[in-house]
């Protein structure tokens, strides 16, 4: 009989933390199945962040550093430096990535680490209970945003991939979504590719997931998928920004 | 042959790092400890290692913990506002238990301060700085022939004990040029980093570096391990030297740039028939309080002299234990205090 579906080697045994309908469980399994294929899971070293994934170094096989609250891209440059050969991978939020962690991310690009970040937008704080993040939308509730974002008042939020995309030393930007399984294909594919940029030293690579929060964003986890989809993708649209036709 | 050079303090502790085996350095300009960078930009590329001028204090010790994570001997150098934004890191790395070395070439403070020498960071070097219990070993050179011995020290004691280690000195001394013996060879600690995340080769179980334990009495188990580490760090590490004690009429107690004051003080004020010692601690953490409780009641009095408001004093007075009286005298703002100045200080104390 063939097994046709199976936990990855690159994920532990073990139960995952996140709240029903969470998708960070689906893109720590895409991450693994690139560990896998690429076959890199005893020359990987990830990086946790502070957010609801600051224990996910319990969940990946290969080594595994937790940093300080949006210190990941400087935590991994440090480890990058000393072993040029490991790969070497960042996971982050969007509180974590595009608000305290915004020079960190954008001079690990200008630079060109040689890393890969994977940004998980799903444009609220989770872990300290749904606060707004750069990423939230115009007119979303949160709770400190209790009538909703107002331009004039919190500001715009910030396209990660965009702004990144300026820069020469991010080789490959992309952003991609996990509400169907269509584009959690795409995901896959695009974190692999990330992967690849970073295993040819082309420079920086980053994939920009949107993902849910049913906890905080108060919808049961269908609906979720569907107000992502409805609300995220016209003010976050999807595609690679930068190094389309890069050759890896 | 030892090579011997006339060489600026900054610049020594560049080449002492390199003597030691570090071969990553990340940091930010600042005033006055830039010449660390300047030394490691031009060396570095020449010995296959990392220089990275980083975007932010706050990002370049988080690269320290990040080339710490994997294995690396590793230093950062910075000055007083740099390593107030650098304590967030060093917290982590103590935390996380990770060896590295930090230089804080002390300006004086607070907020921008003045780019002059001074010894306002003894409580933030000494007493924690960043959140939560925990200590750095705290090195204090006097001379640029010590700044050079101290640094490869310190990166033997941060392997030895998993601990950030720190050479706190400042902007006099940094600036400063004085002959330097190298030796042929240094001794370097050898540590096995089985510990390290280098990528696990599928060859064992992943390793996990972090300063994050939900559990109060898994992370009460942390918090008992390193306190137990800091004791056996007190027992081992202390360094001192004491000078002249032996009958002294007044003990003073001085570290760093201003000790160098505290000799001709002493041979002043033999001139005047007044016997001066001197506790110089080298070790600031761990403060070598045995040095104190010996010699706690042979003088009048003890005289703390620092280049800050009263810091070092407070341990100085916890190691005397009242014993006998200790006074202080500091300058602050950049003013280094004159010898005349000092002996006029020991004269009021002594009532002469």
């Amino acid at each position: 009989m063939a097994t046709v579906f199976k936990r990855p080697h690159a994920l532990k045994e073990k139960e995952l933390h996140y709240c029903p309908g969470c998708t960070h469980g689906i893109i720590h399994r895409l991450i693994a199945e690139v560990i896998d294929e690429l076959d890199i899971e005893g020359i990987t070293v990830g990086v946790s962040p502070v957010g609801c994934a600051y224990n996910n170094y319990e969940y990946f096989n290969c080594d595994m550093v937790q940093a300080a609250h949006g210190r990941a891209p400087a935590v991994a440059t440090g480890i990058k430096r000393v072993n040029p050969d490991n790969y070497v991978f960042t996971y982050q939020g969007d509180g974590d990535l595009a608000a305290i962690g915004t020079a960190e991310i954008v001079h690990a690009a200008a630079r060109g680490e040689k890393i890969t970040t994977v940004f998980v937008n799903n444009a609220i704080y989770g872990m300290t209970s749904g606060q707004m993040a750069p990423t939230t939308l115009l007119g979303q509730v949160t709770t400190t945003s209790p009538y909703g974002r107002k331009a004039e008042i919190h500001g715009f939020p910030i396209n990660v991939c965009e702004l990144l995309s300026t820069l020469e030393g991010a080789a490959y930007v992309e952003r991609t979504s996990v509400h169907d399984v269509k584009n959690i294909k795409k995901t896959k594919a695009a974190i692999k590719k990330a992967f690849e940029v970073q295993k040819a030293k082309k420079g920086f690579s980053i994939v920009e997931v949107l993902s849910t929060c049913p906890t905080n964003w108060g919808i049961n986890p269908i609906d979720s998928l569907k107000w992502l989809e409805e609300n995220m993708l016209p003010h976050y649209p999807l595609g690679v920004f930068k190094g389309k036709d890069l050759e890896v | 042959m030892a090579e011997k050079l006339l060489m600026k303090g900054n610049e020594v502790i560049a080449e002492a790092a390199l003597r030691a085996g570090c071969r990553h350095y990340f940091g930010y300009p600042i005033t006055p400890q830039t010449e660390v960078a300047h030394y490691m930009a031009k060396v570095m590329p020449k010995v296959n290692g990392t220089f990275i001028q980083a975007e932010s204090e706050v990002a370049a010790i988080n690269m320290v913990y990040g080339a710490a994570a994997a294995g690396a001997r590793v230093l950062t150098s910075s000055s007083s506002p740099g390593v107030s934004l650098k304590q967030e890191g060093i917290s982590y790395i103590a935390g996380a238990e990770l060896p590295a070395v930090l230089v804080n070439i002390v300006r004086c403070g607070p907020g921008l301060g003045g780019i002059q020498a001074a010894q306002c960071d003894y409580f933030q070097a000494c007493k924690g700085g960043g959140h939560g219990d925990y200590k750095n070993i705290v090195l204090a050179p006097s001379s640029v022939q010590e700044l050079y011995e101290l640094t490869v020290h310190a990166f033997n004691l941060a392997d030895k004990y998993r601990m950030l280690a720190m050479i706190l000195g400042d902007g006099m001394l940094g600036q400063m040029m004085e002959a330097v013996e190298f030796k042929d060879k240094e001794e370097i600690y050898s540590a096995d980093k089985d510990w390290a995340c280098t990528g696990t080769k599928m060859q064992r179980e992943s390793n996990d570096i972090t300063s994050i334990y939900i559990q109060p009495e898994v992370l009460e188990g942390l918090n008992r391990k390193l306190q137990a580490k800091y004791r056996q760090v007190e027992q081992n590490e202390a360094m001192v030297e004491t000078y002249n004690c032996d009958n002294a009429e007044i003990i003073v107690t001085a570290y760093g740039t201003v000790a160098r004051i505290i000799k001709n003080v002493i041979k002043m004020a033999e001139n005047e028939g007044i016997r001066v010692g001197l506790i110089r601690p080298i070790t600031l953490y761990p403060f070598p309080a045995a040095a104190y409780e010996k010699y706690a009641e042979t003088p009048e009095a003890f005289l703390s002299v620092e280049l800050s408001a009263g810091q070092m004093v407070e341990d100085v007075r916890l190691a005397v234990n009242g014993k006998c009286p200790v006074h202080f005298y500091g300058r602050t703002g950049g003013v280094i205090p004159s010898q005349i100045e000092i002996l006029n200080e020991i004269k009021k104390i002594l009532n002469k």
